[in-house]
């Protein structure tokens, strides 16, 4: 048995912030020999040492997760054929060899290095220019799977199970995407939720929602692949963490700003701080790299009629039924439930009519983090887990609360769910790297249309 | 570590390219929430269609790069119009969650295969700005050393100086117009919208003329972005660059004419001075007393990282302890709209 590094003695309250900590600083401790790789959002900027540089990834999207290809052989050539660099890709997939002068190179890869599974998607050569006071260029070489169809080079997350069948009838291929949808649109929901109560009990809208989402992921991971416990075990842990790490933020942070009456915008602005940190302490921890857990990472799919679902396709969904289930049986038969609609519904009402806000604020944040994790559990198991999970998909949840109305809890499931059905079955009619587009679109439709959502009352929002 | 290097970094970071286009794009978003109080979260957006405006003008219509800084331009007011029109009526939250739903619209279909030859897909559009240099008085192949600041060749000094100026017009324009009856209109919007309408003012259209102000700064910052870099690369656009101006803004004061350009100077000088501590440290040459090794906790790859978990923490501490800035007023931040 290992110890646990947590101070024993404690008051209640602060067990759920040194829980975190203690979480994170083994996150820290372990994570040390894992591999490197990191795809960083940064505002583009000029080297000073060696300024020009050409440069490029490789990656290659295997069962939709985009892998980095490590040791792909490239050389760059002025363009009367003289060689100035030689290098291979790195552990993610990346490469630069610095050139000595601006003008025109060529660059080519060897396409031998490849793993015998990929081939170029493109000719092997392509020139670029270091003109105008440019000092980087990239250049890039799409890579595909040796068989099948040509991989989606676009952001977002793509279902295993929904490639490869270019071959089937438009039927099966809307009722397939549509369960996806479902499967998609269920998780958007659990996400949705928390973020949807917490905006109706505090009208906060918390940008960091998708970094609790991401939050389950890693600490499931953390307790699978790290710790050694089985991922059901690992993700009720996650699921606690979450929720703990919720009504931390609430307790530490955000119940104190209420208390001083900071405004909702200064409080907005501090959850977007709050996202941009944790998002690169995950990225610093975690690494770039996607990763899985041990148990069920790769499945094969059953066939029910024209679908095909794998094992955890169906758990989760069946999960997430049950869950929001549970979630709309608290809301409606609960004492606690009733407590967290009338605070939404009108707080100075129900804090006089004896509610304890400031402890129904704190469940909110608590329900909604533990949602929000075990979500991130379920798509990190269904996808892959990477740093940036959650924050891809957060407008995506953001058009969920939205569709279905600001603060109403089964608005946001309904609306999640219609949103994740779209995103899936539009990719029809529309290419892959484009199906958020049309989510996003439909969310500022709702906005011209409806603005109050689907469930949301009808009153002056303006 | 040489110090005097890691300041002379910082000094050229704070007049490089990024901190004057950031500056210009901060300049909008103060006209949009410090003078008016509209959440604008898809700045990055404006800058997107301004730079694709004369990206795709120069290289798909053939047209000259000034006709195509005026599409530029225009696409900016095209763009305030369709956000402003269907939402300003709306709360303000709605706002902030369209306008950035809508930046990531522009990104996510300008990059897509669908439009490569028009936008270039995720390559984007180089090669479009060879007619703004045929103006430099620099020459291209030269470094310039000018004061403590450092340019690695004179088409950076040129559009850098550029944009400084038209930072210096916009701050000289916002200022006058915040001064003018028309300005106060905008502030008593954000103090007080009902009583701005009781007064018989249409707080609906100021407000939508607020949005194409700043978002036509915010196109004309993209626009000397992708010129000065030569390039437009839709993943230059991206969400958290949105949050980055905001930061930005908000170090140097909501509301004030200078903030902006204030805080996107140390802004970029805080990422600079980072990146030269850091760097140097993660190399493995710098210890606490022999006990403590640097190397231990970071690697190379992981100093942008920790630049922007301290962006992130720094924002998050700001809002908490002085909320109006380094410069600002502490009313301008601390409305209550509960």
């Amino acid at each position: 048995m290992q110890r646990w590094p947590i101070a024993a003695k404690s008051s209640p309250s602060a067990v759920a912030g040194v829980l975190l900590a203690g979480v994170l600083s083994i996150l820290i401790l372990l994570a040390g020999p894992l591999a490197v790789g990191a795809q960083e959002v940064e505002p583009a900027q000029v080297t000073e040492d060696s300024p020009f540089i050409v440069f490029g990834s490789f990656n290659a999207v295997v069962d939709g997760a985009r892998e980095p290809v490590e040791g792909v052989a490239v050389s760059v050539a002025t363009e009367d054929g003289k060689v100035v660099g030689e290098t291979t890709s790195d552990d993610a997939g990346q490469w630069e060899v610095g050139v000595p002068a601006d003008g025109a190179y060529v660059v080519t890869v060897d396409d031998a290095t490849l793993p015998d599974s990929l081939v170029l998607g493109a000719a092997a050569e392509r020139t670029v220019e270091l003109t105008n006071g440019r000092v980087r260029v990239g250049a890039l070489f799409p890579i595909e799977a040796g068989t099948g169809p040509a991989g989606d080079t676009g952001d977002g997350n793509e279902s295993s199970a929904a490639s490869g069948d270019t071959g089937r009838s438009g039927v099966e291929r809307f009722l397939q995407l549509l369960v996806e949808g479902i499967r998609f649109g269920l998780l958007l929901g659990m996400m949705a939720i928390g973020l949807s109560l917490i905006f109706g009990t505090t009208g906060l809208t918390n940008f960091a929602h998708a970094e609790m989402v991401t939050f389950g992921a890693l600490a499931a991971f953390f307790f699978n692949v790290i710790l050694g416990l089985h991922i059901i075990p690992a993700a009720i842990l996650a699921t606690i963490s979450g929720a703990l790490a919720g009504a931390a933020l609430d307790w530490g942070l955000f119940r104190r700003l209420r208390n001083r009456g900071a405004s909702l915008v200064s409080q907005l602005v501090i959850t977007i701080g709050l996202s941009i940190f944790l998002r690169y302490l995950f990225l610093y921890i975690f690494r770039g790299d996607k990763r899985s857990y041990e148990q069920y990472a790769v499945q094969v799919g059953t066939k029910f009629g024209p679908v095909n679902l794998t094992q955890k396709d169906m758990w989760t969904i069946a999960i997430c039924l049950l869950v929001l289930l549970a979630v709309g049986l608290l809301l409606q038969r609960t004492r606690t439930g009733r407590a967290m609609r009338a605070v939404s519904d009108n707080r100075d009402l129900a804090s006089s009519s004896g509610i304890n806000v400031q402890r129904v604020i704190l469940q909110v944040w608590a329900l909604g983090g533990g949602l929000a994790a075990l979500s991130g559990v379920l798509f990190g198991l269904s996808e892959s887990i990477a740093w940036d999970m959650g924050f891809k998909i957060l407008l995506l949840i953001f058009a969920g609360v939205t569709l279905g109305g600001l603060g109403t809890a089964f608005g946001a499931a309904i609306g999640s769910l219609l949103i994740g059905i779209l995103v899936m079955v539009s990719t029809i009619v529309i290419p892959a790297e484009l199906k958020n587009v049309g989510a996003l679109l439909v969310l500022i439709l709702v906005l011209v249309v409806r603005p109050q959502g689907i469930l949301g009352r009808s009153e002056r929002i303006g | 570590m040489n110090w005097s290097d890691i300041i002379s970094n910082a000094l050229t970071a704070a007049v490089a390219l990024n901190a004057a286009w950031f500056a210009l794009a901060g300049i909008g978003l103060n006209v949009h929430f410090g003078y008016t109080g509209l959440l604008n979260f898809g700045q990055i957006g404006f800058a997107a269609i301004g730079a694709y405006g004369v990206g795709v003008s120069v290289t798909y219509f053939g047209w000259n790069i000034w006709i195509g800084m005026l599409v530029g331009i225009l696409m900016a007011i095209v763009l305030a119009l369709l956000l402003g029109l269907p939402t300003l009526r709306l709360r303000a939250d709605y706002l902030a969650i369209v306008t950035i739903a809508a930046a990531e619209i522009i990104r996510l279909v300008a990059r897509s295969v669908a439009l490569r030859d028009f936008s270039g897909g995720s390559n984007g559009i180089n090669g479009f700005s060879s007619q703004f240099y045929e103006l430099s008085p620099f020459s291209a192949s030269e470094s310039y050393k000018v004061g403590p600041f450092f340019f690695s060749n004179g088409r950076l000094l040129f559009v850098t100086a550029v944009t400084w100026v038209l930072v210096i017009l916009a701050v000289v324009m916002v200022w006058l117009l915040m001064r003018s009856p028309w300005g106060r209109v905008l502030r008593s919007i954000k103090e007080d919208e009902d009583a701005v309408r009781a007064l018989g003012k249409s707080a609906y259209s100021y407000k939508l003329q607020s949005l194409i102000l700043g978002g036509v700064l915010g196109g004309i910052a993209g626009m000397m972005f992708a010129i000065g870099t030569a390039t437009v690369q839709p993943d230059n656009f991206q969400p958290p660059q949105t949050f980055f101006i905001w930061a930005a803004m908000i170090i140097g004061g909501v509301g004030k004419v200078w903030g902006p350009v204030v805080g996107s100077m140390i802004f970029w000088a805080l990422l600079s001075l980072t990146e030269n501590i850091l760097r140097p440290m993660a190399s493995g040459n710098y210890s606490v007393f022999g006990i403590f090794d640097f190397n231990t906790i970071m690697e190379g790859v992981q100093v942008g990282q920790i630049r922007f978990m301290l962006v992130g923490f720094g924002l998050l501490l700001l809002m908490v302890f002085r909320p109006q800035g380094l410069f600002g007023d502490k009313n301008e931040m601390a409305l209550d709209d509960n």
